[in-house]
Parts: C-alpha cells; sequence; structure tokens
C-alpha cells in the first residue's frame, strides 16, 4: 500500500501540487487522471521520487520513503516496476538484454536461470521470438509490453504506469490495459496509472482519481464517474460525445 | 554565480560517479565495453592525426634552422620533444574532446531525454556511478596509451616526412631523437593526458547527464561538452606544466 500525506511541489513559484492526500491500495489499479498539465504526471514523479516534494510525505507499507537516505530509497526501488510514456528501454540493448537488466544488477542468478526468467516475462506479456531484436526494431505496442516485462522480471511490489497507452491503438490499448490489470491481480501490486485515456478508466480503474490544477478534485471507483456531480470531472470525463452517449445510455 | 552553481553541480554529480558499483561484474563489463568505444575506436584517428603532427612539425623545424649553424640532428630533438611535451597530449585530447565529448554527451543525453536514466533510477539503480564510472575509468586509463601511440607515430611521420622532402638524413634525424633525452617527459605527457581523460569524460557525462528537453538540446549539450572539454584542457594544459615543469 501507499499512502500520500498533503504533499505539495512547485516548480519555481509555481505550485504544481497542493495539499495532495490519498491511499493506493495493493492489488488494485488505482488510476490517475486529469487534462494536461494538470500535474499527474508531477504527482507520479513525486510518488517514485523523481521529483523531490516540497512537503509532505509518501509512504511505502509504512515507511515514510521521502525522508529516507539514498540507499534507504533504493532498497524501496528495487521493489518498484515502472513503465514509462515511451517505453524507455535501452535502446543499445536487446529485448532480451533489456528484460535481463534487473536480473543483472540485483540477483545472483547464473546466465541460463536469468535468460530463463526473462523468457517468462517475456511470454507472460506474448512477446514471443523477440529476444534478440533492439527496441527500435518492434512496434510501440511491443515496446511497451518489453517494459512491462522488465518491470516484472523482480516481481515487484509496487508497479507504476505512466500514460502506457499514448500512441497506441485501441486494440494494443486494450491489450496493454489487460495486461496491467491481470499482472496487477496475479502479483497483487500496489499500480497507480496515470492517464487520460477514458477506456482504461471505465475498463480497469478499481479507483480513480481526479487532478484538477494541481489539487486532488475527485476520488472514486469508475462506476462511480457516472454518478459524479462534480462539474469539472464530468467536463473532462464526458467531452467528446461518444462518452456523452455511454452516460446517457446507462 | 552560475559558475559556481554549475561547479557545485558537477562536484555533486561526481560524488554518485565515484561511489562503490552495484554489483562489480556489471562494471567490469561496461568498462571493456567503453575501452572499446573510447579507446580503441579513436586509434585511428589518433593515427592520422600523429603522423601529420610529426610531418609538419619536422619541416616546420627544417624550414626555421636553415642556418648552417644549427646542426641537423636539431629537427629530430624538436620534433621528439615537441611532440613529447605538448602536441601528443594536448592537441590529440583537444581532438579526442571533439570526437569523445560529442559521443558520450549525446549518448547519456539521448537517455536523459528518452527517460532510460529515469528507469534506471526507479530500478534502484546508481544511474550516474553505472553510466559515467566505467567511461571515467577506461578513458582514464586507456588514452594515455594513445598518448604513447601517438609519440610513435609522430616520430615516424616526422622520419618520413624529413626524408621524403631531404630535409634531414635519417642518421640526423635518429640521432636528433636520441641526443639529450629526458624519461621524465614521457611521464609528464602520460600525467597530462590521463588528466585530460578525465576532464573529457566527466565534463562530458555532466553535459549529457542534465540535459532536457528533446533532439536540439542534446545537440546542444554535445556542442557545450566538446567547448567545455577544451576549454579545461587549455587550462589544465598551464597549471600541470607550472606544476610538473617548474
Amino acid at each position: 500500500m501507499i499512502e500520500v500525506k498533503n504533499i505539495y511541489k512547485s516548480f519555481e513559484n509555481a505550485n504544481v501540487l497542493e495539499d495532495i492526500s490519498e491511499t493506493f491500495e495493493k492489488g488494485k489499479a488505482n488510476l490517475i487522471i486529469g487534462q494536461s498539465g494538470s500535474g499527474k504526471t508531477v504527482l507520479l514523479k513525486s510518488i517514485v521520487g523523481l521529483h523531490e516534494i516540497d512537503s509532505g510525505e509518501i509512504i511505502y507499507d509504512g515507511q515514510v520513503f521521502n525522508k529516507m537516505n539514498f540507499n534507504g530509497k533504493k532498497e524501496i526501488r528495487k521493489q518498484m516496476g515502472m513503465l514509462f510514456q515511451g517505453g524507455a528501454l535501452f535502446d543499445s540493448n536487446t529485448v532480451e538484454e533489456n528484460v535481463m537488466f534487473p536480473l543483472d544488477m540485483f540477483t545472483d542468478m547464473t546466465s541460463d536461470e536469468k535468460r530463463e526468467r526473462a523468457n517468462e516475462c517475456l511470454k507472460r506479456v506474448n512477446i514471443i521470438n523477440k529476444n534478440n531484436l533492439f527496441p527500435s526494431e518492434i512496434s510501440g505496442g511491443m515496446q511497451k509490453r518489453v517494459a512491462i516485462a522488465r518491470a516484472i522480471s523482480l516481481n515487484p511490489k509496487y508497479l507504476f504506469c505512466d500514460e502506457p497507452n499514448s500512441g497506441l491503438d485501441p486494440k494494443t490499448a486494450i491489450l496493454i490495459d489487460n495486461l496491467i490489470k491481470e499482472i496487477t491481480e496475479e502479483y497483487n501490486t500496489t499500480t497507480i496509472i496515470n492517464t487520460h485515456d477514458m477506456n482504461s478508466v471505465l475498463a480497469i480503474g478499481d479507483k480513480v482519481i481526479f487532478i484538477y490544477n494541481g489539487q486532488k478534485w475527485w476520488h472514486g471507483t469508475n462506476e462511480d464517474i457516472f454518478k459524479s456531480d462534480n462539474e469539472e470531472l464530468n467536463d473532462f470525463v464526458f467531452a467528446s460525445k461518444l462518452a456523452q452517449k455511454i452516460k446517457m445510455n446507462r | 554565480m552560475k559558475l559556481f552553481y554549475h561547479i557545485g553541480k558537477y562536484i555533486l554529480l561526481m560524488s554518485h560517479v565515484f561511489c562503490k558499483p552495484d554489483k562489480f561484474k556489471v562494471f567490469y563489463k561496461q568498462t571493456i565495453r567503453e575501452i572499446g568505444f573510447l579507446g580503441i575506436n579513436s586509434i585511428g584517428i589518433t593515427a592520422i592525426i600523429s603522423v601529420f603532427m610529426g610531418a609538419v612539425i619536422t619541416i616546420q623545424t627544417a624550414y626555421n634552422t636553415e642556418n648552417p649553424l644549427y646542426p641537423s640532428y636539431l629537427i629530430g630533438l624538436t620534433a621528439r620533444d615537441t611532440l613529447l611535451l605538448e602536441f601528443s597530449s594536448t592537441i590529440v585530447a583537444l581532438i579526442l574532446a571533439g570526437k569523445i565529448g560529442s559521443n558520450i554527451a549525446s549518448e547519456i543525453g539521448t537517455m536523459r531525454v528518452t527517460e532510460q536514466i529515469d528507469a534506471l533510477e526507479i530500478m534502484g539503480v546508481n544511474s550516474a556511478n553505472y553510466l559515467i564510472l566505467p567511461k571515467i575509468v577506461a578513458a582514464v586509463f586507456f588514452i594515455p596509451l594513445l598518448t604513447i601511440m601517438s609519440i610513435c607515430i609522430g616520430l615516424f611521420g616526422g622520419w618520413i616526412a624529413g626524408i621524403s622532402t631531404g630535409v634531414v638524413s635519417t642518421q640526423d634525424y635518429v640521432f636528433g631523437i636520441q641526443y639529450a633525452f629526458v624519461p621524465y617527459y614521457i611521464v609528464y605527457g602520460l600525467i597530462k593526458m590521463a588528466v585530460f581523460a578525465f576532464l573529457i569524460t566527466s565534463i562530458s557525462s555532466f553535459h549529457g547527464y542534465y540535459s532536457h528537453g528533446g533532439s536540439l538540446e542534446v545537440g546542444k549539450s554535445s556542442t557545450l561538452a566538446v567547448v567545455h572539454s577544451s576549454i579545461f584542457i587549455l587550462i589544465f594544459n598551464f597549471i600541470l606544466t607550472q606544476l610538473l615543469l617548474s
């Protein structure tokens, strides 16, 4: 479980996050939604420690992460997996080497054991016979899946996904969503997903947090969204005609 | 004031670089890879520069010592001392700053803007140590060997130029390069090159590591890496010459 308590973050006197508190539960897909520039990426990067917050607390299973020293953070980070918007695969390494990387760094497995584990993870995300290709030689959807395989190679306790569907076609986006949801349940991870894809929200959002102008504006389940009378949330979620139709039909 | 800000940032980065590697096996593998990229791949350019440096020094010295009072072995002696003291370290370092410096800054800069460095950090890897230390170690230990190679090839280039243009005989040239030889000059050249190698790799890594934005900014970081590395090579050349030769 991850808790954030009263966190504030600013860049050069511009407040980006203001007094955000939330609890992200284990085994559930926690979605952070909001318009571009609302502060959701800053929030996610603050939670994982890529941005230092101005004040507040980020607590990983009872341990205050933002007050830990470098080595303490390092230990927590070994239990994290993250899927970046662009995949962030190491472009000079092959698919297999990318997935084996965390195993190389943090385990004493033999080469065969590492290769076996990498193949297990790749198989889990339906990437077969692509081991020796470089990231630039596979499609965007495959890159995302390889990034998921890398993120789960050490059985993480916490999984973070930043815009997992950006730049993907609708079919592949659904595939990625389902994969994240399955992995969350299978590995019982605390999963936090940053998205502005409404299909993801409706399909896998066990818990949804709406960020508006750097503040937590609303939270609830994906079902609660249809009942909410929060004006800003409705403007955001039901901006498209298709979404409005779905709401009308409910 | 901004200068002190950047110096502070550089020192902080170096404090993260010079830590115990997360895994020695991986560090060793990375260092060997960097020796290939930064060192072995620079042999060709160093050899080409050195041949022509030696040739030009020989011809210019001959041109400036046409007076019959000057012994012709002076050409070999001048070529040797110029290569040993200055050209095979400083000039080669300036050329390598362009080749290696831009390569390092663009490699690390691209990793930064494509979030690969963030991915390393999230995994709990000390990214500065993982990416930069192998480059520094590889360069500091391998690039001085290029200086020795440059001296040898430069002297050879000087000999070829000397005999092909007829400005010096083989006998005089060989006598000149052996005359009043000070072995300490080699040590001096190697120390300088080790320091220059450190400056090139650390300054270029610094610029790459703190790149932000897109490909244009990575290009700018790459240019800054070459410019700043070159300036610091010249400054440290002056400091080291005063310290080691005075």
